[in-house]
């Protein structure tokens, strides 16, 4: 089963609900997308928009007893971890997979010793007492701790926020996982500490050739580490690409809108585009199209024909209508074109903003 | 039944208390979070002070509780009994009432001349023994109840506690419905019911209190569990495979401990305070075992007398007073010590 080419980690289908007072609170409502063997997988959306639960589902830690994953499959190496027993899919976390959250600050436990918890990452998954001492120095050591020896010693509230998030980083790779995921890993961090953990997370993946699942809302985040990237939106991915290819030609409204909402070099003294409202409530998506009620270019048929995820108009997956010439009333491309420009839409990230590939690089520095 | 009534028992049970005590102690010394805990309680002068009257009467107590059995006359002889017989007036059996330092016997028709004159510092009572000697031998009594309750309790709250908050679901309801049904009982007619049922004595006290006791602890340890069930912590500790025993024993617990902790502090004061009250109601550990409950439960008929015996309560409230003031005070400065969130 666990063939070598088959891709390392393949979500299908994923769907997590709770329940709420209110009713059914669909989180992640059909996700899907693949994560490949030394890759980064970025998915990006705003608060509210399931990417969070996304994560945690494949590792089957969505709070219990509200949540619960109602359909799906995730398939790792082959096996789909939803038809693993509790105790194996114990074995799976921090071995195979292993995750870093978004708060340094609470994610590790006040009464423990760096060491003691770095320890005991390896310890629960069968390593020896002197092999994880010897292991968590080196880790530290590695993830840029001045003075590692010490650290060891040291309780979490003695470190900054950065350190603490270097600590999270060597017990999430203290069993070289295949998978990291990393659900913000950087949100609560100093926009100078930011860089400085994002370069961390890419080095050690080049040395250990692990994948990273990255769970942001910073598109610039994106941009720096991602080869490909899943906009979310409402609980569905409304559009996925390869990181390059996204960030030149975005194609789904909502995920122009993202891009419109960013500072750029080539948009000096305009007004930052917003997007219109609130993301709906998770009990009570729209019908049809989730993101009609905010789009631009919304018509009849949006709210009563729900999109479907591969329109046969364009080279990837987005759900949206204008890429499926099937649905009727369609808007022509002229009016779309008027509309974005008036909106603001149509102003891409200049070429400062968005990932340069290599050959246009290198002509750069040729001229 | 005649082993657990054997002095080489009755000997042997205190001392693995103490020891296991000791124990505890130097273990959690050489943690790191403890150690330093001790740093910050050694720099403490109210803490020091608090523990040093806790150890006296733990000393006392331990004394009391260590002894022989007299052949000819059948009563026990503790330590505390032999150290008295040393030190003049203080097991000198008087035949009625006296006022601290009197030298004859107060309340009788024709007061007789004390057979120890001026040297008992606190009186004598009803039966002429030295106040001072039954107060010392009142704190055996006060840490048999305090901490054989606690030790029944406190086990018994945590894993309710801790199950109820961590699992949720229907082992919530179950242990909330149990304590819920408890609690809606009148303590003071539930413990009535349950010592007329187990009988009198120290342990079936301890049983009883025990029962009604645990249930404000693992309120407590709920409502915690709760709190630190949804940190993020816990969360990373899952994420990285970690046992629901593991979380429970090793993530959680460890950070309830504060709070325990100044529960168990409050709640032993708080049990040596009910002894009292049990005695006063007639439900005591006996008129045979001294305690500072019986001494209050005299005071009942002594104060009412012409002249007051006031002697006889004033010690009994007084030790009992500085008791439970130590253990507040440790109370806190264990949680100032021991809190990480407090540290700076």
């Amino acid at each position: 089963m666990a063939s070598e080419n088959a891709p390392l980690l393949q979500v299908k289908n994923l769907r997590t609900y709770f329940n709420t007072p209110r009713g059914t609170a669909k989180a992640v409502d059909g996700v899907s997308f693949t994560l490949e063997r030394g890759k980064t997988l970025a998915i990006v959306g705003e608060s509210g928009c399931g990417k969070s639960m996304t994560a945690l589902s494949i590792l089957q830690l969505v709070p219990e007893p509200a949540g619960y994953i109602e359909d799906g499959r995730i398939l790792f190496e082959g096996r789909d971890l939803l038809d693993l027993t509790w105790e194996q899919m114990r074995a799976v976390r921090g071995k195979d997979i292993a995750m870093i959250f978004q708060e340094p600050m609470t994610s590790l436990n006040p009464v423990y010793t760096i060491g003691y918890q770095i320890r005991e990452a390896m310890l629960i998954h069968g390593k020896e007492a002197g092999a994880a001492q010897a292991r968590a120095l080196d880790l530290l050591r590695r993830v840029g701790l001045s003075d590692p020896e010490q650290a060891l010693r040291q309780y979490p509230h003695e470190l900054s926020g950065g350190m603490r998030q270097r600590v999270m980083i060597a017990i999430a790779l203290a069993n070289r996982p295949k998978v990291l995921i990393a659900d913000e890993p950087t949100t609560a961090l100093d926009v100078t500490v930011q860089a400085q953990i994002l370069a961390l997370i890419r080095e050690l993946q080049e040395e250990t050739g692990m994948s990273v699942l990255l769970i942001t809302h910073d598109l610039g985040i994106v941009a720096e580490v991602a080869d490909d990237v899943c906009v979310m939106y409402a609980g569905q991915v409304v559009e996925s690409a390869p990181t390059r290819d996204l960030f030149h030609d975005p194609q789904h409204p909502y995920t122009k809108g993202l891009f419109a909402s960013l500072p750029a070099r080539n948009r000096r003294g305009q007004d930052l585009a917003t997007l219109e409202g609130v993301v709906p409530d998770s009990t009570n998506w729209p019908k049809a199209c989730r993101f009609a009620p905010r789009c631009p270019f919304r018509w009849q048929e949006c709210d009563t024909i729900p999109p479907i995820p591969n329109p046969p108009a364009s080279d990837r997956p987005v759900r949206c209508h204008l890429y499926n010439p099937a649905i009727p009333g369609r808007p022509d491309a002229s009016t779309v074109r008027k509309e974005e420009e008036a909106r603001g839409l149509a102003v891409l990230p200049s070429h400062d903003d968005a990932p340069a590939p290599a050959s246009q690089k290198d002509a750069e520095v040729g001229r | 039944m005649s082993f657990f009534q054997s002095d080489f028992f009755l000997n042997l049970v205190p001392c693995c208390v103490v020891a296991l005590l000791l124990f505890a102690i130097w273990r959690a010394g050489k943690q790191p979070l403890w150690a330093e805990a001790y740093r910050r309680l050694r720099r403490n002068k109210v803490a020091i002070f608090a523990l040093v009257i806790i150890g006296l009467y733990g000393t006392l107590a331990l004394l009391e509780s260590l002894g022989t059995t007299d052949k000819a006359s059948q009563t026990r002889i503790t330590l505390l009994d032999r150290i008295a017989q040393k030190t003049g007036a203080l097991a000198v059996q008087e035949r009625y009432y006296s006022a601290p330092l009197a030298t004859m016997t107060t309340g009788e028709a024709n007061p007789q001349p004390l057979k120890a004159p001026g040297q008992h510092l606190l009186g004598t009572d009803g039966v002429g023994n030295d106040v001072l000697l039954q107060t010392l031998k009142g704190a055996r009594t006060a840490f048999l109840i305090g901490g054989g309750t606690l030790l029944i309790s406190t086990p018994l709250a945590l894993l309710f506690g801790l199950m109820a908050g961590y699992y949720g679901k229907w082992q919530d309801d179950l242990i909330q419905y149990i304590y819920g049904v408890l609690a809606s009982i009148p303590t003071i007619l539930l413990l009535i019911a349950l010592i007329l049922v187990l009988g009198r004595g120290p342990v079936q006290i301890c049983v009883a209190l025990g029962i009604t006791s645990w249930v404000g602890l693992c309120r407590l340890t709920r409502g915690e569990t709760l709190k630190h069930r949804d940190r993020e912590y816990v969360r990373g500790a899952k994420a990285l495979g970690v046992s629901d025993f593991g979380i429970l024993t090793r993530h959680i617990l460890p950070n309830l401990l504060p709070v325990v902790i100044i529960s168990l502090t409050l709640g032993f004061s708080g049990l040596v305070l009910q002894e009292s009250i049990l005695a006063y109601l007639g439900l005591g550990v006996g008129g045979n075992i001294g305690s500072w409950g019986n001494m209050i439960d005299a005071a009942r008929d002594e104060l009412a007398r012409e002249p007051v015996i006031w002697w006889n309560l004033t010690s009994a409230s007084v030790a009992l007073f500085i008791l439970v003031l130590a253990f507040n005070f440790l109370g806190d400065a264990l949680r100032d010590a021991i809190d990480p969130r407090l540290r700076s």
